[in-house]
């Protein structure tokens, strides 16, 4: 095999690849929602949270976490999980407490 | 020259979104090809397209009007390198079936194409991460010796060395594997 018959088979092999159709969509209304799922999550744990003041330095991790497009998806992931945390918490404290390790992890493991 | 007046909020998100759907192809397709399956290519390009909304606006300003793929697959180099660092691997299987032969064959030929071509994937995988990332920016993006030489961070000509090397230590893995391979029942009635 000649090496332009080669590089033609590696073409070949190497063809672009298409994504799933629905992720242009799904990823265009991740950046649109941003702002409102991340001031949600927040919401749901920062009225009882911050009642105790052994949590008042979480806000600034959350924060963090709000503040950038790359918050968009680790809001998201943690939303998900949402019920999940609800379902293992023994009461609101608790459930703040583990939405806020949920997003630091997610964050962490996310963004740079 | 004064600097040019910066783009509204609005402004930027819709020439981002313009980027993004330009180059979803290309980084999905680059993604897919260095993690090997469609689950983490999602996952890869997600994070590069994430990365990259957050420093668009300087990335606009810098780039002088030159085109932004390169910076757009630099990010998702770095970010795949992360990937294999964090979980500690590298593709370790034959890339997923992805409909590796599209256009209608007949049977026996579609076999010998579909196995000529897991060859060469396969052969792909084993080069060196560098010359692995310039084959599959080069024949699965259809980027120029000068846009992958930005995105890899290298010269014009180390560029062009780069890839004939991978080009034909390429071509000696697969011809070994070749050699190897025991004859088909088609090749032996011939003789």
């Amino acid at each position: 095999m000649s090496t332009t018959d080669f590089e033609a088979r590696l073409r070949a092999a190497l063809h672009p690849v298409d994504p799933p159709e629905d992720m242009a969509a799904r990823f265009e209304r991740t950046l649109v929602n941003l702002t409102e799922l991340a001031a949600d999550e927040l919401e749901a744990w920062e009225l009882s949270a911050m009642r105790d003041p052994r949590n008042w330095v979480r806000p600034a991790a959350a924060a963090v976490v709000g503040a950038g497009a790359g918050a968009a998806l680790v809001v998201l992931r943690v939303r998900g999980r949402h019920r999940r945390r609800r379902d293992q918490s023994a009461g609101v404290l608790d459930f703040a407490e583990r939405t806020v390790r949920d997003l630091a992890d997610e964050a962490r493991r996310l963004l740079p | 020259m004064p600097d040019p007046q910066p783009l509204s909020k609005s402004e930027l998100d819709r020439s981002f979104s313009e980027l993004y759907r330009t180059h979803l192809r290309d980084v999905y397709s680059y993604a897919y090809y260095r993690v090997g399956n469609h689950h983490d290519a999602e996952d890869l390009t997600e994070q590069t397209f994430l990365q990259a909304y957050r420093h668009y606006e300087r990335a606009l300003r810098e780039s002088d009007g030159r085109p932004l793929r390169p910076w757009l697959i630099r990010i998702a180099h770095n970010l795949a390198a992360n990937y294999y660092r964090d979980r500690a691997r590298r593709p370790e299987s034959a890339i997923e079936d992805a409909a590796v032969i599209s256009a209608p064959h007949t049977t026996e030929r579609l076999v010998e194409d579909r196995e000529e071509l897991e060859e060469i994937l396969a052969g792909v995988q084993q080069l060196p991460d560098d010359r692995r990332e310039a084959l599959i920016m080069r024949f699965a993006l259809g980027m120029d010796n000068r846009e992958i030489a930005r995105a890899l961070g290298r010269s014009d000509g180390a560029t062009k060395v780069l890839l004939h090397r991978a080009i034909k230590q390429l071509e000696g893995i697969v011809g070994e594997q070749n050699s190897a391979r025991p004859p088909a029942a088609a090749e032996v009635a011939e003789r």
